[in-house]
Order: structure tokens, then sequence, then C-alpha cells
């Protein structure tokens, strides 16, 4: 009876857990010998040319581009989205009036399709139609915003548009993980004399650690991913200025003719998220068991 | 009982008889907006009044990357369409593969040599085998004009050389209006650079330098002088080009808001839905300096190999039917482009189309007949991805001097 109790969960969890398997892992193995033959317009598994592909990735401009697009995009991103969600969080938390309403208004954006939110952002930054062109009616003539169509600026266009969609998000979580902090905390704090912002820094957001280790591995992933949002507000950008390893990846692979050249960028974007994110991980969950 | 049977059997065996002659076409294309949908559906006419069963298979957007990422994972599964929509020397990198099939009865039968040019003919075939049966003819160097504009600025006529597009372009700047609508995509920064280069450096440079790659060609005095011609054409510009669509530049131009705009013949079916007349309203010429080249786009179906044989015979049908005069005249009707097929009658046609089939024919002779890289006619996709990056960097960054631009160039063209 007692090995039915254990076997039987084991059981039933082991298709999903072979699929994911086979699929996550087993694909991520196939993608790297992928990245090792010679491949063009279709898997060509007899031409294997060793690490070829990868000696050409690392000597083509447009990678390196799309590798510092990246590094600015996911900083700035995810940073933006948790410095605007927890401001919102706070403030929100203030047992104010038409909280629900607010709460709803600046949750939205999250319920947008990154397609949707390109597209209109692509028309509001437009210099000729949009910010610019509206603000030099009002009066203002030397008002400029042109960073769109700037190859320099326009990767912050991006992260405009980024944020404005998740910081919602990041607010939620965090007006969530306000709740759920203890009253009596906070007013032992202010008996003992600590100002508000002292409360803030030094008891309320040690507390929302768990929080904020969810928000930025959800939000890492979303900007990692972000093949949507740079495909509808700049297809690539003036040029390939606002390239990212996702588009690059797309572009190689179908676009081009190039598989192997696009397994072996992919296989580059995993080992960096790897890189950022399994320390993360591991030292998170590592140190749970401390904090409790 | 047993005579009714016998009746039924015969019955069963006569129809699976006429139906194992009668086979599917599945047909792989991305045209989906209207004027295109409405040419379909005229092929599909022409093959269901052969009694085929016509399977469509669109996929939308992306000029053809999105069909084409469909069409990898079809023929991987072992399960390709009988025909899909691929031009130029993706053709040959597909026949490569060995999954294309040959059309050499059907190209015998209907004198397909004798119809296309040889340049063409080249594209459609692979190691001497016809692969696939090509559609329409556009022509990519053209220079469209908005006469309204033209006449307000003091511009008298079309300009022929590069020298006379500036003057005519300043003249345009000083009456407040946009010289050239640009739309800043890869794919239009190069449909500009080729004509540039055709221009400057005229046919045998342009096969030279960006159809043969030669090293030599790409790093010349000539490629200097192109480059700097197409910088200079980007001060005619307006600064919220990048990212524009082809179609919304020929909108700045219908509306009397820009002078010119480099575009191939399609920018045609814009003025026609307009309601523009040719030679009226809006001028069409051959880009400064190219009125002896001619530089081509054709689209294409390619024909898979396939196991059933009444979709073969299906498949044989499709290909006579695309190169027949029926589906040229009306396909190319709608959509604002020529037929492929030599010595047709061009009376229905309007007089831009006329001058792109009369340069059609002279070019074709005289060798002024070259393909465009910029729609994918000319050389891999890889190498051709490498040069427009490179080229579109040039344009949109003006901190790249006209020597790195041309070393750029030069080290892209080495792509595999």
């Amino acid at each position: 009876m007692k090995t039915a109790e254990t076997l039987l969960p084991k059981l039933v969890i082991a298709p999903a857990f072979v699929l994911g398997f086979a699929f996550i892992y087993g694909l991520m193995i196939w993608n790297g010998v992928l990245s090792l033959t010679g491949s063009r317009m279709l898997p060509n598994y007899e031409n294997f040319v060793g690490l070829e592909q990868y000696a050409r990735l690392w000597e083509m401009d447009r990678w390196y581009v799309a590798l510092k697009n990246l590094g600015i995009f996911s900083v700035l991103y995810v940073g933006g989205s948790m410095a605007v969600g927890m401001v919102l969080a706070i403030f929100l938390d203030q047992k104010i009036r038409a909280e629900g309403w607010l709460r709803t208004i600046y949750l939205y954006p999250m319920a947008l399709s990154f397609i949707v939110t390109g597209t209109a952002w692509k028309w509001i930054l437009n210099p000729s139609d949009g910010l610019q062109k509206l603000m030099q009616d009002l009066g203002w003539t030397s008002f400029t915003f042109d960073w769109l169509v700037q190859s320099d600026s326009a990767i912050y266009c991006v992260v405009i548009a980024g944020i404005w969609q998740s910081a919602g998000f990041a607010m939620a979580l965090f007006l969530a993980g306000l709740r759920g902090i203890d009253d009596s905390i906070i007013k032992a704090a202010q008996i003992d004399g600590a100002s508000l912002p002292l409360i803030y820094w030094r008891i309320i957001l040690p507390i929302l650690r768990p929080v904020v280790f969810s928000t930025v591995l959800v939000l890492s992933h979303l900007s990692i991913k972000s093949f949507d949002l740079v495909m509808a507000l700049t297809a690539g950008g003036p040029g390939f200025a606002t390239d990212v390893p996702a588009t690059f990846m797309y572009t190689m692979s179908f676009t081009r003719g190039q598989i192997g050249l696009g397994a072996a960028s992919a296989t580059m974007m995993l080992a960096t998220v790897a890189a950022i994110v399994v320390p993360y991980l591991y030292s998170e969950l590592r140190s749970k068991p401390h904090d409790r | 009982m047993l005579k009714l049977s016998k009746l039924a059997i015969a019955a069963a065996l006569t129809v699976a008889g006429s139906a194992a002659l009668a086979g599917e076409v599945e047909v792989l294309h991305y045209w989906t907006s209207g004027g295109e949908a409405k040419s379909v559906a005229e092929l599909k006419k022409i093959m269901q009044a052969k009694g085929h069963v016509w399977k469509d298979f669109a996929v939308a957007g992306g000029g053809g990357d999105n069909a084409a990422t469909v069409l990898k994972s079809r023929v991987v599964s072992g399960n390709p369409p009988a025909a899909a929509q691929i031009k130029g020397p993706a053709i040959q990198q597909w026949a490569a593969e060995g999954v294309l099939a040959n059309l050499d009865a059907v190209a015998k039968a209907e004198q397909w040599d004798k119809l296309l040019p040889k340049v063409v003919a080249d594209v459609m075939k692979s190691k001497g085998n016809y692969v696939a049966a090509p559609v329409k003819l556009h022509r990519v160097n053209w220079m469209w004009a908005n006469a309204a504009v033209l006449k307000k600025a003091g511009v008298t006529a079309a300009p022929k050389t590069w020298d006379e597009f500036f003057a005519a372009a300043d003249k345009v700047k000083k009456a407040g209006m946009i010289a050239v609508a640009h739309g800043g995509q890869n794919w239009q920064d190069f449909t500009t650079f080729e004509s540039v280069v055709l221009g400057v450096g005229g046919a045998k440079f342009y096969q030279d330098a960006l159809v043969k790659l030669d090293p030599k060609a790409l790093t010349s005095p000539t490629m200097t002088k192109s480059l700097e011609t197409f910088r200079k054409i980007k001060s005619y510009t307006d600064p919220a080009a990048p990212g524009r669509d082809w179609n919304l530049a020929t909108a700045m131009v219908i509306q009397e808001k820009a002078a010119f705009q480099f575009m191939g013949d399609w920018a045609k079916g814009e003025f026609s839905a307009a309601g523009k007349v040719p030679g009226k309203d809006y001028l069409c010429a051959a880009a400064p300096g190219t009125a002896s080249a001619y530089t081509f786009n054709v689209d294409s179906f390619a024909m898979f190999k396939l196991k059933d044989a009444g979709a073969q015979k299906a498949q044989g049908d499709l290909a006579a039917a695309i190169m027949g005069t029926d589906f040229q005249e009306v396909f190319n009707l709608n959509k604002g482009s020529i037929p492929v097929r030599l010595n047709m009658k061009m009376d229905k046609f309007d007089d831009c189309a006329k001058l792109s089939s009369k340069d059609f024919v002279d070019t074709a002779k005289s060798g002024g007949l070259v393909p465009s890289v910029a729609h994918g006619m000319a050389i891999a996709p890889a190498a051709e991805g490498a040069i427009k990056d490179a080229v579109s960097q040039f344009w949109n960054d003006d901190k790249i001097s006209v020597a790195d631009g041309v070393k750029n160039i030069a080290k892209a063209a080495t792509t595999k």
C-alpha cells in the first residue's frame, strides 16, 4: 500500500516530466548539434564543421549590435519596470479612494499583445506623425523627439514601450507583496521612531525579496523573448540598429538560409541566459532556509 | 441483382479512373492583398476548368518570409505542396536539395525556350532542366514622379542623368516639398542603391559588382562614386523615412507631398488604385542613367516532386496554364506587372507597361537585362542579406565614410 502511495504521484507526473524533458532539453541538444553543422537552408547532418559557425558568428558586426542591444534592453526594461512598478505599488498601498480603478488602469497594458504595443508606440514615436508633431503643433516648435529614427537611440524607444507594457504587472506583484506584510512590524518600527523612507528601505523592501526575485525572473525571460515587440516597433530599427539576438536568429535561420549560424546564435543566447539566471536561482533558493 | 452490382462496379471503376487523371494541386503563395487574390483566383478557375482540384495555401506577410518558413517545415516532413511561390537563386538552392520536379516535358511541349529570354529561362532551370514556371515580370529600375509637383517646382521633364536629377531635386526642395519619398526598410534602401549602381556604372559593372560579386569591381572607383551618389540622395529624403512601408512612400507622391520615388512597377498599382493616369498625373521613367537597362524581378512557381500520378499530371497542367496567354494577360493586368512570355499582345496594358515590354525585348537583345539583387533574383540569400545590411547601415549612419562603406560591402559579399 505504501509503495502505491509513493508510486502513484510519480506515475501521474511522469508523462509531463518526460515530455518536458524531451522537448526542452532534447531540443536544446538538437539545436547544439545543428550549430556544429554547415546547414544552410535545411538541416544537413553530414556536413560537420565543428565550431566554424561560432567563429563566423563572433566575426559579424550585427551580432555584436544584437548583444549590446540585449544588454541595454534587459537592464533598462527589468530595472525600469520594477522601479516604476514599485513606486506605483507604494502609492497605491496608501489606502486611497479609487484604488480599484487605478490598479485596473495600470494593469491594462499587460493584457495587450506586444505587437499591439509595438505598433501603437511606433505611431506615437514617429517624428512626423506622433508626439513630436503634436508638440510642435501645440506651439513648442523646436521640440524634437526623433529617437525612433536615429540609429543610436532607437533601442531606448523599445525600452519605453516595454516598460509601459510591464510596469503594471510589476506593480501588481509588488502590491500583493506589500499587502502581505504584517502591520505590527510597521507599527513597532514607527514606535521606535523610524521615518517612513527608512521603514520602506530597511524593513519592507527586504521582506519583499521573494517578490523581487519572481518579478526579475518573469521580466528577464520576457525581455530575452522580445522578438515581437522589436519587430512591431522598428523591424530591427534603422538598418539593424535595434536588432536583438531573437530577431537575429530568426533572420539568419529562416530568411537567409543559414540555419547553422542561427542555431549557433540560439545556443549563445541560451549560454548567456544560463550564465545569469542559474547563479541567481541557486543563490535565492539556497538562502531561503536561512531567511526563514 | 448481379447485373445491378456489375453495373455499379463498372460505374465505380469509371469514376475512379477519371478521378485518377484529375489530381489535386496544393499551391503555396503569399498573394493575399486584394488585387493579388483576384489574380490567383483566375489561375484557380483555369485549373478547375481542366477538372483538377485547387487547394489554396496562402500564407500572408513578410514578402514571402513566412511562406518560406512554412514551406521548409512541409518539405522536411516529407509532404511538400505541389507548387510554391519561390523566385531567384532560391530555386536552385531548393533544387540542390533534390526536391523539385523536372518540368522539361511540359517545357518542350509548350516551347518555353522560345518564349522566354535566356536570362530569365536560366533562373527557372537547375542543371539545364526546367524546375519552375515564371508568372510575371516586374521592372525594378523605375522612377515615379508626380506631374503637378514637378510643374510647381519648375522641372520640365523627368531627369535622365544623375546630375539632372540633383538639379531637379534642388528645385523641388526650394519649392518647399520633399524631393524623394523613401521608405526606410533594407530592401527599399537596396532598390534605390541598385538603380544608382546601374545608372553610375552601367549594366556590365552592375553584373560584375552585384551579381558576380567580383572583389575588384566592388572596390573600384565606380563603386565609390555610386556610394557618394547614393548618400547624396539621402539629403533629399525626409527624416521620418526609417521604417516606412513602400506604399506609404508612394502615397506621398500621389498626394503631391513628394516629387520622386525609386520603386518597382508594383507602385503603379497604387497609382491606378488612386485613379491616377500615367502621363497626366504621374510620370514613369527609367531611373537616371538606366534607360538602356532593365532590372528584372520574375515571380515564379517552383514545382515539387510528388508521389501521386494524378497530382503529377495536375502539376504539369498547372505549369502549362501559368505560361499560357490567358493567365499571363489576366494576372498581369490585375497586378501592374507585364507578362513574362515574349510576343504577347499588349493592347490592354497602359503606356508604362508598354514601355516596360518594349525595353524588356530590347535589353534582352542588347545585354542590358540584369536580375534584381534587392528582390532576390541574383545571388544566394546569405550574401544578399549581408550586403543589404552593409548598404542599409551606410544609408542610416552618416558617420560611416564612403571608403568604409565600400570595405563593408566588399566584406559582406564574401558571405557564404
